[in-house]
């Protein structure tokens, strides 16, 4: 497909725009165009928030998601909000250590315990959002590894480059090591 | 050659301010506009600036036209509450052909609104927010890259003609990252005002020319209606310098619009667009004409001096004419008065916060199309 | 340079607007004194005022001056003296011009400290709109506003000055002419932000609403009101009512804002020099 439509969405405070700013990054290496819009309430922590990345092999106009073709929920507000309006051909990562989502009775949809992963395999819950873009591409190859690796390094402070990368990792390993228990029948 | 970068539309219109010589800045903290003063914060020091963050956004433009009148090219960058703010130092600018920037990260309204979410509701604010008859330039930007441009333009064109320019934008593209290639040093033309040639008999407030404080000028800056020397002037004094200030501006409608126009010379129906709803056009405008709608579409980027005869012969051939735009019907009223009822002008607005998308668009032209084909 | 104080005024602007027996001439003297006394360069001097009849004093000075929005000319000042540091900027305000409608910009300028020097015309009323009740009014007093005497409690401008951080605070009156000239050539002296409060009357409203038409009298009415500061301190608080302190009030050494972000300027271009020859 030469346009995919991505939403990342969570809590405020989780990094959801950061992971889209990496995401974009990365596609824009593998030379994308891309465009990463953010939504978000009032509050800095907390509340709704949502990066929205378009990535396409043509000019892209409209700047804003339409028709999701990726969803990445990491709070059960964002399931609850963002869920309903994807539909069935769309690739679903959901969080397994906070969202409590019904059976859902579809393919392409992944729940894995990516907070969990980020807090006990790299030892804080912060690198979730990196965690969970590692996990997400591994899944639907948006972006070649070799750019999520430089966007990672690029966009992420000299202090936690490494645990950054690591977190990478250990979203990747998550949908490698574990496909069939995380994938609903 | 420059790379592509991954830019966000507020760090697009830091950036082009720097490039296009701002070396004051003053602002105060809002949202969506708050990372241009955070970017320049930290990169106007090390070009020699100075950026400011006041107390509230009456004192920020107060400052920067201090500052233009010590001789630096000069910006603040609000949202709709803190434009509301700066409405009686706009008209103040604009009597004393002081030059300035000022940005406005459009923000639904009115009051507090939604700060997070986009607007196209400061369109009249801009060109009516202070009172009284002035002159003034409003420019508008759709693309990440397009916000740098206009930013260096409206820097050139508030130094050219000794004028306040605002630069309108609203919270997606204020927000919104792209890849783009930023011009290059020596790409975009960059233009600074102009000093006359002598101070002897010079009138500070008679032409373009400009002289600032410090230079021996003795000037008298005032908001008061003033003659060529500044100083207070009543009746038809009054009068023909405002008319002059107006005819600056206003006779050069033409010449400052700036606009791209696609498909329109076999155009039934035209899509008259700006800012950021241009893109859900864009998107709409393909469909369309694929559908074998002839459809066109006039984006502008410049919205006052509003270009007025660019609009009708733009409209003249076709039978319907579409404004899309996030408020209850702004810029609309212009463009109806220009084409002075000659064809069905109609409004597509949205008040939600959300922006415009191509399908509503593109169904309402369909529809319309259709309609007037059967009648 | 000039050192006569006609030759700091635009002499073709007088007579100037203000109303027969008005202090505002007087302070505007004693700032044209202070200017002459000090020598100040005119191309390098600057009066701004606000609006109101202190703002008139803008149009009197030949040099350049700036007669801005109402509250505003401190902050036109300060993004003015930010790119221009060499110039000595003096702002002729009114009571209402800084602390009414400027009070917010008048108490930040204070606290940022820039090389700025303050006169504030206190006449304790609106003039120039006929006569309205002012934030410095005393309790009690008739304006057009108060009709039945002003119930609100005034502004001590010259103690707000001090709280919020100015680092030259005088105030006298304008009966006490060798004073202003005094603290406003040291207000201008001073390397920071000056706050030079002179009590003065306002005889065609205040003294006409308030039973001191005759502007001798009135004057000397405010001048009875002052205690010196080197007295103050001797007085108990009974003394004290309905008293007024004057003189040299408060001076400060801390660091002034334009000075300080210039440092910054040198610094950032010193580490970006560095960076450029470290590659």
């Amino acid at each position: 497909m030469a346009t995919k439509q991505i939403q990342l969405t969570g809590a405020g405070g989780q990094g959801l725009v950061l992971a889209g700013i990496i995401l974009a990054e990365a596609a824009m290496r593998d030379g994308k165009n891309v465009a990463v819009a953010q939504s978000y309430g009032p509050e800095a922590r907390l509340g709704a928030s949502k990066a929205e990345v378009i990535i396409s092999s043509e000019k892209i106009a409209y700047p804003q998601v339409t028709q999701p073709d990726v969803l990445l929920c990491l709070s059960q507000d964002a399931f609850d909000k963002y869920f309903s309006a994807v539909n069935d051909r769309a690739l679903v990562l959901i969080d397994a250590t906070h969202v409590q989502a019904p059976t859902l009775g579809r393919n392409n949809i992944y729940r894995l315990p990516l907070v969990r992963a980020a807090a006990e395999q790299v030892g804080t819950k912060l690198v979730a959002n990196v965690v969970a873009l590692g996990a997400l591409n591994a899944l639907a190859g948006l972006v070649s590894w070799e750019s999520l690796q430089k966007a990672v390094e690029q966009r992420t402070p000299a202090k936690f480059r490494a645990q950054n990368l690591r977190a990478l990792e250990v979203g990747r390993r998550l949908v490698e090591n574990t496909p069939h228990q995380t994938k609903e029948v | 050659m420059r790379e592509q970068e991954l830019v966000q539309g507020n760090e697009a219109c830091a950036r082009g301010a720097i490039y296009a010589g701002c070396r004051f800045f003053a602002g105060y903290p809002i949202t969506p506009s708050s990372e241009i003063m955070e970017y320049l914060a930290r990169e106007l020091p090390k070009v020699g600036g100075i950026c400011l963050q006041m107390e509230d956004e009456i004192a920020s433009l107060s400052a920067v036209i201090g500052a233009s009148w010590g001789g630096a090219k000069a910006m603040t960058a609000t949202s709709g509450p803190g434009f509301s703010l700066m409405q009686e130092n706009i008209g103040y600018a604009a009597i004393t052909e002081t030059p300035c920037v000022i940005v406005d990260a459009q923000r639904a309204g009115p009051s507090t609104g939604q700060p997070t979410k986009a607007s196209q509701g400061d369109v009249m604010q801009a060109r009516w927010g202070t009172h009284g008859d002035h002159p003034i330039i409003v420019l508008t930007a759709s693309w990440v890259r397009e916000v740098f441009e206009m930013t260096v333009h409206a820097f050139n064109l508030s130094e050219r003609y000794r004028v306040p320019v605002i630069l309108l934008l609203d919270e997606v593209l204020a927000h919104l990252r792209e890849n783009v290639v930023l011009p290059e040093p020596g790409e975009l033309d960059v233009i600074s005002r102009r000093h006359p040639e002598r101070l002897e008999n010079f009138k500070p407030f008679f032409d373009e020319t400009m002289v600032t404080f410090g230079e021996g000028g003795r000037l008298m800056v005032t908001g008061m209606s003033h003659d060529e020397f500044g100083f207070p002037a009543q009746g038809k004094k009054a009068a023909e310098q405002l008319q002059r200030i107006l005819k600056k501006i206003e006779s050069r409608a033409e010449e400052l619009a700036i606009y791209r126009a696609h498909y329109l010379d076999d155009a039934d129906a035209v899509i008259v667009s700006y800012g950021i709803t241009s893109r859900a056009v864009e998107e709409s405008v393909r469909v369309l004409r694929a559908e074998g709608l002839a459809v066109g579409w006039l984006d502008l980027k410049t919205l006052w001096p509003f270009p007025e005869k660019l609009i009708r012969s733009c409209t003249e051939h076709a039978q319907y004419v579409l404004v899309p735009e996030l408020n209850a019907g702004q810029l609309v009223r212009e463009v109806e008065r220009a084409v002075g009822g000659r064809v069905l002008v109609e409004h597509l607005g949205r008040l939600d916060g959300y922006l415009i998308t191509p399908e509503e668009i593109a169904a309402r032209v369909y529809d319309r199309v259709e309609c007037l084909k059967g009648a | 340079m000039a050192s006569e104080p006609r030759e700091y005024l635009r002499i073709e602007r007088l007579p100037h607007v203000w109303c027969p027996g008005c202090g505002h001439g007087m302070i505007t003297h004693a700032l044209a004194c202070a200017m002459a006394e000090l020598e100040l360069d005119p191309k390098q001097t600057a009066v701004i005022g606000g609006i109101g009849c202190s703002g008139r004093t803008a149009f009197l000075f030949d040099m350049d001056s700036m007669h801005t929005t109402h509250g505003r000319a401190v902050v036109f000042a300060t993004g003015l003296k930010l790119v221009r540091p060499a110039l000595t900027i003096v702002l002729a305000l009114g009571d209402g011009d800084a602390i009414g409608i400027g009070g917010n910009h008048f108490i930040h300028a204070c606290r940022r400290n820039l090389d700025l020097t303050a006169i504030i015309y206190n006449n304790a009323i609106y003039g120039q709109t006929g006569g309205q009740v002012a934030p410095t009014t005393p309790p009690a007093k008739k304006s057009t506003t108060s009709p039945y005497g002003n119930l609100e409690h005034p502004f001590d401008i010259a103690r707000l000055a001090i709280a919020a951080g100015a680092t030259y605070v005088a105030r006298t009156t304008s009966f006490d002419f060798a004073d202003m000239v005094k603290f406003i050539k040291r207000g201008i002296q001073h390397k920071g932000f000056s706050v030079i409060e002179v009590l003065t009357h306002c005889p065609t409203y205040y003294g006409r609403l308030n039973d001191l038409r005759d502007p001798y009298e009135m004057l000397h009415t405010i001048k009875e009101q002052t205690v010196p500061i080197e007295e103050w301190d001797q007085l108990s608080e009974e003394e004290r009512a309905g008293k007024i302190v004057i003189g040299e009030l408060h001076r400060q050494v801390r660091p002034e804002f334009v000075e300080s972000y210039y440092r910054l300027i040198a610094q950032m271009q010193r580490l970006q020099e560095n960076s450029v020859d470290g590659h």
